[in-house]
Order: structure tokens, then C-alpha cells, then sequence
């Protein structure tokens, strides 16, 4: 096995980072996003739940091309941003937003399999018992919504560990910034000679997953006999 | 406790139409499965909206789609105990029971931890999760929950039908206390006549998303008579049990009564004894093998269905029976005949209750 350089450790690290940054920041949406299309009655929620889907089904390079008009500096988030001082478009905080927006149907399926699963008899009491909305949220939903919670974000972190089509768009591939591993897969792929060290890439990812995967699995084993 | 309801609501197989007054510190509401009981629950407590028409407690408008009133189910101060506990899984028995205290405003506040823990018998329970406790004992803490968030009026939606038996009568003897303690007024909804006489006086009939009827439990028990595969149950309170000859003697009011030994035996207690299960004699039977036969007097009778229910004093005592009309006739029973009410011992069954009832 060829032997990593910088560059290789930060594409690994940076991964990791936009993965998580991705799905820390995805949480509370996703957990509005399900809480509403489970519970909300609302007009708009049909087209609320495509929105929420579309990315599902969507070539990523789709998104990641929408993402690039939105947040260009002709976009209006872009134009908002920058008036602001701050630009996002190639940085590694591009890859989190385009990471999020992939994920994030993922992300609300999960939740919202948990909290659909949750009697509603309790959420009738508790609001019999003097609690709103919004407290019976946050004491009766929420906590009853944990497990949906970890299996979401175990998936939108795992699905972000292999974001390629809209963060290649949104972040570009500049080494030691913002090229993860599959980006530096691809790089690799591409140049002649570049084939060990793109397998070498490819195991990391393989180890990073299963790594994800069993402690998925560990976790909920634990919930499961904290029931 | 006064709540008037006169509300529309409307499913696509169904609607409920309600037009009612009711007075006091208890009523039930009877009637089969989908009469429209639950829907009368989920309206009065706010978890369903009518589709027009007013519901007031106590004069305070919960609902009036003339004004555009709808109070949140939160502001109701109306606990509900469901027919299964539905107690929050990640909270431990004492976080259930506080749950609706902690919402509840200090001034409303006149039922604490304590006194409620004792009347309850909820001590050894206090600090355990709520996924190992029993159906009784998770029953128990519902209702607990639901007396502690000190509400105006209790709604009680078939709270004893998920029980067993043994556990009904346990659980009924419970309510009965923790309501009596604490002077709550409360709605009890249930599919079971026994239940019903058990805990209230006064009685709506639902059916058909209609009310039928408004009156006495007696009286509405003595009615469904006919209609009931169980006939009428009289309850009947037995004291000082003796053993004799092999069997049990129990003090009735009306005499002594004889009861087979066996499981059911105890000091004394609440009994049940079907209105099928008394026959009556114009004259004194010499020989029968019917070990309870007692001199009654009949104070009235009443029509029922395809029945004539017989009301019978017996001491101090008052029995039910149940005879075809035609036996009333050719027996001649009227208001003051003397006759003979023979019962088999086996024809009691205890109610597994505990304490005072009644």
C-alpha cells in the first residue's frame, strides 16, 4: 500500500469534517421537516414532502448545478451571503451545503419512520395534561423520536462520505481545501499511475463505512434494551 | 360540575348530534361501540373540533363556533384516563405522575404528590420505569396522572376494558376512592351496565351518534334487562361469613344466604347474582334442591324487552327477577303478592373489589 501524503490525510479528514458539519447542521431541519409532515396540517405540505424528497431522485449534478446559481454571486443567497462578507461558493463549506441537501431526504425518512411510530394516544395526553405544542414537542416527541434521530444521522453521514456529483459542482476539487475522498478517488482514477493509490483511497472509504455501519448497529442494539 | 354540550359533528359514516345538559358530580355515558362515546371524549376535551355548536363547563366556553371559541385541549384543565395507560415510556412512574402537575398553574393546585401516592398505593412504585409495571398497576398510574394535573372535570373512556375481571373490580374501587378523596367531578364512559352502576348514578345513552335516554343507571339497568344476555345483576353486599354444613353463610340484609365454598370465599364482599337466576314460587316448594329460598314481598313490576322484571323486598333487602309475562299471569303477580324467590348457592359470583363501594 502506497504511503499517504498531506494531501491524502486532509482529503480523509476534510470527509469526515464536511460529513459531520453536514449532518449537525441537517438535525434540527430535519427534525421540523419531519415533525411537520408527520404531525403538520398545513396547506403546501404535499409540495413541503416533494421538496424534501426531490434531491432523492435527482442526479446530484442537478442539485449541485442549482446550489451553483443560488449561492453564485448573481443568486439570491449568494448576493445575500456576500453582502455579508462572506463567500461560500469553493470553499469546504460549499461541500457541507451541497453534503446536507443530498442527505437531507434521507435524513427526514428515518426520522419521521420513528416519530410516525410513536402512539398517538401519548401525544393526546400530554396536551390533555396541559402541555402545547410546543412543549409536547420537545418532551413527549422528541424524546420518543431518539432512535429515528441516530438511525437519520448515521445515514446522512455515511451517504456524505460519498457526496461526489454536487460538491465537485459547488466546491470544485482543490486539494488540501476542498477535495474529499471521492473527489481524490476521481484524481486519482484520471492520471496515469494513479491507480494504487486510488485503491488505497477506496479501502479507507470501505473501513470509514463499515466503521459507521457497526456503530449503527451497536447503538441501537443499546437503545433496544434501554426499551 | 355542569357541562352543556349542544354540538354537530360529522365523519363520512357518521354523526354525532348532541344536545345535552348534565348536572353533578358524576355521570356515565353508555352505549355500544360506535355510538359515538369516544367522539363525546375527544370533543369535550378539545382533541376533536366540532363542526358547530357550543360546549360549556361550569359556564365557561370551551367551544362556541358562534364566537370563534376554541380553547386548546392545554387550557381545558379536563384530565382524560384512556383505555389503555398510553404513560410516556421514557419517564419513570413519579415523571409521569408530575407531568400534569408541573403544567398545572400553582393557584389550581389543590391535589399533591403525596396524598395522591397514598391514595393510590403508588409508594413502591414511585421510582420505576413504566415498561415493567402491570396492566393494573400501569392503570393505576394513568389515572394518577390525570387526577395530579387537578382538572376541572375527569373523562374516563372505557378506563377498565383492556383490565381482566379481577383487576376491573380492583381498578373501579380505586376510581371510586381517588375521585371521592379529592371531589373530582368526572365522565365515566363505558360499554358495561356493571361498570356503569358501579361508579355513577346518573347515566346518557348513546347510540347511534343520538342520545337515547338520560337517567338513572338503576333505571336504565332495569330497561336493558331484556335486552341483555345477563339479564339484570343485582349487587348484593354479604357480611360475616360462616362455615356451615359445608357451604358458606354470608349476613344479607334480607336474610342469610348460602354460597357453595370454594375460590371465591371470603369474610364478606360484593356479589352479583343475575335476574335469570331466581326462580319464584306462588307457594313455599317442599322439596327443592335450591339452597336459598326467601319469602319476598313484590313491590312492582316493570316490562323489558320480551321480559317482566319483578322488584321483590326481601327483608331489607331488594332483588330483581325475571320472568316471561305469561308466568306473571298465570302466577298472578301483582304489586304486594307474597312469594318465594328460590336462588342456587352456585348463582353468586364476588367482585373482586377492595374497600367500601356503593
Amino acid at each position: 500500500m502506497p504511503a499517504f501524503s498531506s494531501a491524502e490525510y486532509s482529503a480523509i479528514l476534510l470527509s469526515l469534517k464536511v460529513s459531520l458539519a453536514a449532518t449537525v447542521v441537517s438535525l434540527p431541519f430535519g427534525f421540523l421537516a419531519a415533525y411537520l409532515l408527520s404531525y403538520g396540517r398545513f396547506r403546501g405540505k404535499l409540495a413541503l414532502d416533494v421538496l424534501v424528497n426531490l434531491p432523492l431522485t435527482l442526479p446530484p449534478v442537478v442539485i449541485g448545478y442549482l446550489l451553483l446559481i443560488l449561492l453564485g454571486r448573481h443568486g439570491w443567497l449568494g448576493k445575500t451571503l456576500a453582502s455579508l462578507g462572506v463567500s461560500v461558493l469553493f470553499t469546504w463549506k460549499a461541500a457541507v451545503i451541497a453534503t446536507a441537501v443530498v442527505g437531507f431526504p434521507l435524513m427526514v425518512r428515518a426520522i419521521r419512520v420513528g416519530m410516525e411510530a410513536i402512539d398517538p394516544r401519548l401525544i393526546q395526553a400530554s396536551r390533555a395534561l396541559g402541555a402545547g405544542p410546543v412543549d409536547c414537542l420537545l418532551t413527549v416527541i422528541l424524546p420518543l423520536s431518539i432512535r429515528g434521530l441516530v438511525a437519520g444521522s448515521v445515514l446522512m453521514f455515511a451517504r456524505g462520505l460519498g457526496e461526489f456529483g454536487a460538491t465537485i459542482i459547488v466546491a470544485g476539487n482543490i486539494p488540501g481545501v476542498t477535495q474529499t475522498i471521492p473527489l481524490a478517488i476521481y484524481d486519482y482514477a484520471s492520471s496515469p499511475g494513479g491507480d494504487p493509490m486510488a485503491l488505497a483511497l477506496c479501502l479507507v472509504s470501505i473501513i470509514l463505512s463499515v466503521a459507521v455501519l457497526l456503530i449503527h448497529e451497536q447503538l441501537g442494539r443499546r437503545m433496544a434494551r434501554l426499551d | 360540575m355542569e357541562l352543556r354540550l349542544a354540538t354537530h359533528k360529522r365523519f363520512s359514516a357518521f354523526s354525532l348530534d348532541l344536545d345535552l345538559v348534565i348536572q353533578g358530580e358524576s355521570c356515565g355515558i353508555f352505549g355500544p361501540s360506535g355510538s359515538g362515546k369516544s367522539t363525546l371524549v375527544s370533543l369535550v376535551s378539545g382533541l376533536l373540533k366540532p363542526d358547530r355548536g357550543s360546549i360549556l363547563l361550569d359556564g365557561m366556553p370551551l367551544f362556541d363556533s358562534g364566537s370563534r371559541i376554541d380553547v386548546a385541549p392545554d387550557r381545558r384543565r379536563i384530565g382524560i384516563v384512556f383505555q389503555q395507560p398510553s404513560l410516556f415510556p421514557h419517564l419513570s412512574v413519579r415523571g409521569n405522575l408530575l407531568y400534569g402537575l408541573k403544567r398545572c398553574a400553582p393557584e389550581h393546585r389543590r391535589i399533591d404528590l403525596e396524598s395522591l401516592v397514598r391514595v393510590l398505593q403508588l409508594e413502591s412504585l414511585l421510582d420505576r420505569g413504566v415498561n415493567n409495571l402491570s396492566g393494573g398497576e400501569k392503570q393505576r398510574v394513568a389515572i394518577g396522572r390525570a387526577v395530579l394535573s387537578n382538572p376541572r372535570l375527569l373523562l374516563m373512556d372505557e378506563p377498565l376494558s383492556a383490565l381482566d375481571d379481577h383487576l376491573r373490580f380492583q381498578i373501579i374501587s380505586h376510581l371510586k376512592a381517588v375521585c371521592g378523596e379529592f371531589h373530582i367531578p368526572f365522565l365515566f364512559i363505558s360499554h358495561s351496565m356493571l361498570e356503569m352502576r358501579l361508579m355513577t348514578e346518573q347515566v346518557i345513552a348513546l347510540a347511534g351518534g343520538r342520545v337515547t335516554a338520560q337517567t338513572t343507571t338503576e333505571h336504565l339497568a332495569r330497561e336493558r334487562m331484556g335486552l341483555s344476555p345477563v339479564g339484570y345483576i343485582n349487587l348484593l353486599r354479604l357480611a360475616g361469613m360462616r362455615i356451615e354444613g359445608g357451604a358458606s353463610v354470608y349476613r344479607w340484609e334480607g336474610g342469610e344466604l348460602v354460597l357453595p365454598r370454594g375460590e371465591q370465599e371470603a369474610s364478606g364482599g360484593l356479589f352479583e347474582l343475575s335476574s335469570k337466576d331466581i326462580i319464584l314460587f306462588k307457594r313455599h316448594p317442599e322439596a327443592i334442591s335450591a339452597r336459598n329460598l326467601l319469602a319476598c314481598t313484590v313491590v312492582s313490576l316493570f316490562e323489558s324487552g320480551s321480559r317482566t322484571g319483578v322488584e321483590l323486598a326481601v327483608g331489607q333487602g331488594r332483588l330483581i327477577a325475571e320472568i316471561v309475562p305469561a308466568a306473571a299471569q298465570d302466577l298472578d303477580i301483582v304489586p304486594g303478592s307474597q312469594l318465594y324467590a328460590a336462588i342456587k348457592a352456585s348463582a353468586f359470583r364476588k367482585l373482586a373489589m377492595a374497600g367500601p363501594v356503593g
